[in-house]
């Protein structure tokens, strides 16, 4: 008797200990992310006003008053990163209709594990890859680099895009066949429409998500002039890259205008990937409700 | 689904009425190309790299896996100190995270009260978006220097007799730095897939354990864990691929030294890390390609992670609906 309740004692405690642990695991993980998101926008906070916007950086910033700002780090990655999303979003969001609208079961599955393949690169391969093939020899491009992120959204778009259409049900299908329309118009006016919310939703998380990628920029338009640009022929500058350069310098007059950049960077991405999931959940409760 | 036209009496009938439609063609065209380009894309990437890294591969053949030297001004390179880096770094971060990782699914399936699982579950995942520049920002001026100062000494002070931690932590850019931003890194994928996976435990299994009279970690012992063994590895393997290909918040915080050496506090290099600290610094031809090897050695890799994950997921997919 005194075994089997000592014993049951000891499975108690076991279990409490365990139980503690996951919670604190959990505590740990959300302390951290405050912490990271709170040190940023501390230390960023001070740098951003309205000529972090419009200025470009000045390397004399410690000194006086100069004013400094990425204007054309923004500038930069606006043309780089739509360059991107106009490459891969058509691409992806047909891929997508291919493999759920048309694809023969046996040919779907390896297609869309060459997708799945395409994602589990190193941003930093694709980078060398643009290099390889198209920076070496040629100089570097604003739009270079975009090849290189549409690279990377192409499979996020495609794979999202195929989950949603997945999603509208066979019924809608049928029905817009049994009308006589053709196999075209039942996908483009019938299909489409009805995935629209999530396949947007989709795109958003995939931009946001290349927005804040360097790998991919370093070797293909990383050395910019440092004045404001919208030609993607030319090297362009970008966040990200004016982050990363900035962080390995010593001067805190440098730093503290990467903590603005990181502010700003973290903030378009976090909110993005915000609305996009707050508006996916509710695009994709309505479809599964359709049924 | 897509073969919803074709069954409804006799196939063939229909698809001879069903004349031939342009406007159809045409979009089975375009879509075909579009879902060909991963497969041009992987062909394309593969091939270049290959043939760029051809000479450093003629030059060094696979000793340049093993020869520990990097000498842009002898124009001798090997890749022994990034694999080590690569090696120490992912393996070091994988024992961090993967009991982190498992331990907040498990809150967030089992323990947790419903009404706070939605919004946890949503705050680690936004851990994953944050930019990786901008965790190596925060790794290298925040982290770093809080470890040179806190966590360093006190390791130095327990652990000082085991080879990890011998000196005293001298600079914040060291491998102990780049496994702690790798496990920062790996943590919300890892826990994510563990979510999914514990739950999809079957009610009756968790049903039944506790009807036994088991305890909430004896449930989980004995049930949760040996149902999703197989997907928890999965999910490992793909957080280490993550690892593996980090390059720019692993550059920030790793230090740049080619170093073979078990001292945390010593500062290294990976794989990725050493390609993205060279983007300006390429300068002779061989050195190129011998980088463009690198990035074959990674591309390699993260194939070999992909399918295995894969494989294993297929496998257990297979044998729990066999079960069921």
């Amino acid at each position: 008797m005194n075994l089997t309740s000592e014993h049951r004692t000891r499975r108690r405690i076991v279990n409490w200990i365990m139980e503690g642990l996951a919670t604190l695991a959990a505590l740990a993980a959300v302390a951290l992310l405050v912490i990271v998101v709170g040190s940023i926008a501390k230390r960023g906070i001070g740098a951003i006003d309205f000529d972090f916007f419009m200025e470009t950086p000045s390397f004399l910033a410690g000194f006086g008053n100069e004013p400094s700002g990425i204007a054309n780090a923004i500038v930069g990655t606006f043309v780089i990163v739509g360059f991107a999303v106009l490459m891969a979003l058509p691409v992806g969001v047909l891929a997508a209709i291919y493999l759920n609208e048309f694809a023969p079961r046996r040919i779907q599955t390896p297609m869309t594990v060459a997708f799945d393949v395409l994602n589990g690169i190193p941003a930093i391969v694709i980078g060398i890859f643009v290099f390889v093939f198209l920076v070496a020899g040629h100089g570097q491009a604003g739009i270079k680099g975009a090849f290189a992120l549409a690279i990377l959204m192409l499979p996020l778009v495609a794979r999202s895009t195929q989950e949603v259409l997945a999603l509208v049900p066979d019924a809608m299908r049928e029905a817009s066949l049994a009308l006589g329309a053709p196999r075209w118009r039942t996908t483009l006016s019938v299909v489409l429409p009805m995935a629209v919310g999530g396949i947007i939703t989709g795109a958003t998380l995939a931009t946001a998500r290349v927005a804040g990628e360097t790998a991919p920029l370093l070797f293909t338009t990383s050395l910019a002039s440092n004045s404001v640009s919208w030609d993607p022929t030319n090297a362009l500058a970008s966040i990200p890259m004016f982050i990363f350069t900035s962080s390995e310098q010593a001067d805190p007059a440098l730093q503290e205008q990467a903590w603005g950049a990181a502010l700003v960077l973290i903030t378009f991405v976090l909110a993005a990937s915000m609305v996009a999931r707050a508006f996916g959940l509710r695009s994709r409760r309505r479809l599964s409700g359709g049924r | 689904m897509a073969s919803a036209t074709g069954s409804l009496s006799d196939p063939a009938a229909l698809r001879r009425r069903g004349r031939f439609n342009p406007g159809d063609a045409v979009l089975y065209g375009l879509t075909l190309i579009a879902a060909l380009s991963a497969l041009v894309l992987l062909t394309l990437i593969a091939r270049e790299l290959i043939s760029d890294a051809w000479p450093a591969m003629e030059e060094f053949g696979l000793g340049f896996l093993t020869s520990r030297t990097w000498n842009p001004t002898g124009n001798v390179f090997g890749a022994a100190p990034f694999l080590f880096g690569t090696a120490l770094t992912s393996f070091g971060a994988l024992l961090l995270a993967a009991p982190i990782s498992i331990a907040i699914a498990l809150f967030l399936t089992e323990l947790a009260p419903r009404w706070l699982r939605g919004p946890v579950g949503a705050l680690v995942e936004m851990l994953a978006s944050v930019p990786s520049v901008v965790l190596g920002l925060w790794g290298i001026l925040v982290m770093g220097p809080w470890i040179v100062d806190h966590v360093g000494p006190f390791l130095h002070r327990t652990l000082g007799w085991t080879p990890f931690f011998e000196t005293a932590p001298a600079a914040g850019s060291s491998f102990l730095s780049a496994i702690a931003i790798l496990t920062i890194m790996m943590v919300p994928i890892i826990s994510s897939i563990c979510r999914e996976l514990f739950l999809n435990v079957p009610r009756e299994l968790k049903e039944g354990a506790l009807a036994l009279g088991a305890t909430r970690w004896e449930l989980v012992k004995g049930v949760i864990f040996p149902y999703a063994r197989a997907g928890m590895a999965a999910a490992m393997i793909l957080g280490l691929g993550r690892a593996v290909g980090e390059a720019i918040a692993v550059t920030q915080v790793i230090g740049n030294n080619e170093a073979i050496t078990w001292n945390l506090f010593d500062p290294g290099d990976t794989l990725a890390s050493r390609i993205a600290s060279s983007y300006q610094g390429a300068t002779t031809h061989l050195m190129v390609s011998s980088l463009v090897y690198l990035a074959v050695i990674l591309l390699a890799f993260s194939l070999v992670v992909n399918l295995l994950a894969r494989v294993i997921v297929t496998r257990v997919a297979a044998r729990q609906e066999g079960h069921t």
